[in-house]
């Protein structure tokens, strides 16, 4: 579910033209998922299919890769990609409250979209401002200690500016 | 050659090859080191920690399926430090294992339940509140398979069976941590991975994670239903390995206990599926001839094997018109029983429950096909593999090894040399060989065609048949296939008929059979040990060419007319159509 992405025929020759580059080089499957993940915002099975045949690599090894690094995802993600610290210092002051209020929000569990494809709610792992815990993102948007009240504003200003 | 080095282990020298691991070098001094993820050649990664040492000097414990002896060590393999560690890793891999033993295909040959035992493994872990469980998943939807995370383990050794035995890598680890699954990419249903059911995961699996679709219920309900005959047809291998089931060595024929113990369960009508490998010879033969004679198309590919027909379809289609039209030996007989058999037994086909038992997972699917049944009824009901009856056999207290040895006592259970030979690798060419020679030649030809046996991925060979040169390959196990493939397509060298299975070694390592612990598939060599059963019966017996039987001339003379008959065409032959994988549509 989530958001919609165009798997037009012009993107999907594009990452073809990528994979073509990528064979020159030894280890061309980790290239060719970050094309993937930049051309489409995902890589879906469909797609992890023509990265298979492309590159002669079974889908669950390709499957396997995305999985595991964070940085690839198999659905797509929202336009605004809200991401709570749960790091130690975060957690501790109170970061899961903040995960909840979100989720509550917008009616999603973590690492889901909303149905209108706008919102993806994430959990992330420490990211250096533990001054200021508990810190949550918005997009590139940091905010600093953070609190229910917070996330009830910055979602309202969020509603408004869509 | 390596240089040879010495060492203590557990106070015990020894002097060992410098490229030896530390498991190896124990194992050669009888010290056996306890193991889980290690599959010799196969699976050697070293991730699930349980064959860990102490090596003095070095700090922490070793994995010692990885590491290399070197000059000097002192290696002890059974410290206080030693097993409270591997307890405890032991421990951990419970808490995440769903134990349900009574019920699970892996009762009498669970590896992991061998270690828990052998450690006396408290299972603490299981309930309690804070460890984390790892969610269950389980993918059922296949006729042939199922994948149960609840018993995996995570070691890896159907991944890596899957990759270098099947060349297809079906299956691979997801996730990460605690999340972490094997299975198909997004855990998709296994009948649209692309999987030939091969099952040398199974094989591989020390657990009951990965297994054949359990149907033995389904045989237990029949023999309860007053209103069906139950036939049952059983495959040349099985009889090769079944005895494996109950303690007797790798390598023994038991096929007169096997139909005592059929009929012990209250069979009553027992056919060999040997029989129609006879058949198959007379029909296929009769297409290669005909493919010879008129042009037809080269090379033609045999079709007995499931997991390779299965191989074709996803992987090769555009080779589907070389794949020889006859049904597989199991459908053949099912076809028969539901027909002629049915009408000399006095039968409705309907009220025939046709039961076949296979050394294979992918019979099952097979055998759901549908075109492989007529007016609304199948030609095989129920596929049980070798594992399945033995477990059959034991719950209900059948002693095995006490049986008198009986003949099959069925219309459909005599048998030539050369039909049951086809449960090994080169056995359905050299059966095909010694019966197309003689039909073309006119004369009586030679018996034995050795080149075609053995164990080499792929074998070649050249006949002079009739003045005709004819050249002939084998083919077993999914990475030969893609191999072959490879070659078929670049080389100039017209094959005529290639043999392919989808197993390694054939059917006597099918993914049916009992499973072989990973220290035995070490020790020996079990792919030749089995096939030697077939073909000392081959050897030994009075007809060793499928056109001599006489069973199937009767079946010819009564009923099917001739080979490649307009009769035989409706019942013996089939046709196959190309298939896709991973079809999951991109949503635009």
């Amino acid at each position: 579910m989530g958001a919609k992405i165009n798997f037009t025929e012009e993107k999907i020759n594009e990452l073809k033209a990528e994979m073509v580059k990528n064979m020159q080089e030894p280890g061309p499957l980790m290239p060719t998922l970050h094309a993937a993940q930049r051309i489409f915002g995902c890589i879906p099975l469909p797609i992890q299919k023509i990265i298979s045949n492309e590159l002669d690599v079974s889908i669950a090894r390709i499957n396997g890769v995305v999985t595991f690094y964070g940085h690839f995802s198999i659905e797509p993600k929202g336009d605004t990609i809200i991401s709570v610290c749960l790091g130690t210092a975060c957690y501790i002051k109170g970061a899961q409250g903040l995960l909840d209020a979100f989720s509550h929000d917008l009616n999603i569990s973590v690492g889901e979209t909303s149905k209108d494809g706008k919102y993806t709610l994430e959990a992330t792992r420490c990211i250096g401002a533990c001054g200021l815990a508990p810190v949550f993102t918005v997009n590139e948007d940091v905010y600093a200690n953070g609190s229910v009240q917070l996330v009830k504003k910055v979602m309202q200003k969020l509603k408004q500016e869509k | 050659m390596a240089n040879l080095v010495n060492l203590m282990i557990d106070g015990k020298a020894c002097s060992v090859p410098s490229n030896m691991t530390i498991l190896k070098a124990a194992e050669s001094i009888g010290i056996s080191i306890p193991r889980l993820c290690f599959l010799e050649g196969i699976h050697e990664q070293s991730n699930c920690r349980v064959c860990i040492v102490k090596i003095e000097g070095v700090n922490g414990l070793k994995t010692s399926c990885s590491t290399k002896v070197t000059e000097g060590m002192v290696v002890r393999t059974d410290t206080k430090e030693v097993y409270e560690a591997v307890s405890f890793n032991l421990e951990l891999l419970a808490g995440n294992h769903k134990f349900e033993c009574w019920k699970c295909s892996r009762e009498n040959s669970c590896e992991f339940l061998d270690l828990l035992r052998r450690f006396n493994v408290d299972n603490d872990f299981s309930n309690a509140k804070l460890f984390d469980q790892k969610e269950i998943k389980v993918n059922n939807t296949s006729d042939s398979m199922i994948l149960d995370s609840s018993k995996c383990v995570l070691c890896g050794r159907c991944v890596s069976a899957c990759e270098q035995l099947s060349g297809l890598g079906i299956l691979n680890f997801s996730n990460r941590g605690s999340h972490t699954y094997i299975g198909p990419a997004q855990f998709h249903n296994l009948e649209d991975a692309g999987c030939i059911y091969c099952g040398k995961c199974i094989q591989a699996c020390p657990t009951g994670a990965i297994r054949e679709k359990d149907e033995i219920k389904f045989l237990e309900r029949a023999l309860r239903d007053t209103s069906k005959t139950i036939v049952v047809q059983v495959a040349p291998s099985v009889r090769a390995a079944l005895g494996e089931e109950f303690g007797y060595k790798i390598g023994t024929n038991v096929e007169g206990q096997m139909f005592a113990a059929l009929k012990e369960l209250g069979i009553n009508e027992i056919i060999d599926t040997n029989f129609t490998a006879d058949l198959t010879i007379l029909e296929e033969g009769t297409e290669f001839i005909d493919r010879l004679q008129n042009g037809g198309v080269f090379p033609m590919f045999t079709s007995c094997s499931p997991g390779w027909v299965n191989y074709l379809e996803l992987y090769y289609p555009e080779f589907i018109p070389n794949l020889s039209s006859c049904k597989s030996p199991q459908q053949m007989a099912g076809a028969l029983i539901k027909t002629y058999y049915a009408e000399k037994l006095g039968k409705k086909p309907e009220d025939i429950y046709s039961v076949s038992i296979m050394p294979c997972v992918a019979k099952k699917s097979e055998a759901k096909r549908p075109e492989m049944g007529r007016d609304g009824y199948r030609d095989v009901d129920l596929v049980l593999t070798t594992r399945e009856i033995a477990r059959l056999i034991r719950h209900r207290g059948i002693p095995f090894k006490d049986l008198e040895p009986i003949r099959p006592f069925g219309l459909l259970a005599e048998y030539t040399g050369a039909g049951n030979i086809f449960g090994a690798t080169g056995g359905v060419m050299e059966a095909a060989l010694r019966s197309v020679t003689e039909i073309l030649e006119g004369h009586s030809t030679p018996v034995d065609f050795t080149e075609v046996r053995g164990l080499d991925n792929i074998k070649e060979a050249t006949y002079n048949v009739a003045g005709t040169e004819v050249n002939v390959a084998v083919v077993h196990g999914g990475a030969a296939i893609k191999e072959f493939m490879k070659r078929l397509k670049t080389t100039d060298k017209q094959y005529h008929f290639v043999e392919i299975m989808g197993c390694t070694g054939g059917c006597i390592n099918g993914g049916g059979q009992p499973i072989v612990s990973a220290i035995n598939q070490e020790k020996y060599d079990v792919r030749a040990l089995r096939a030697k059963v077939l073909y000392n019966i081959d050897a030994k017996a009075e007809f060793r060419k499928s056109h001599e039987s006489e069973a199937v001339k009767t079946v010819y003379k009564d009923f099917l007319t001739k080979p490649n008959s307009h009769k035989s065409h409706e019942l013996l032959h089939t046709h196959y159509k190309k298939r896709s994988f991973y079809d999951v549509k991109l949503d635009d």
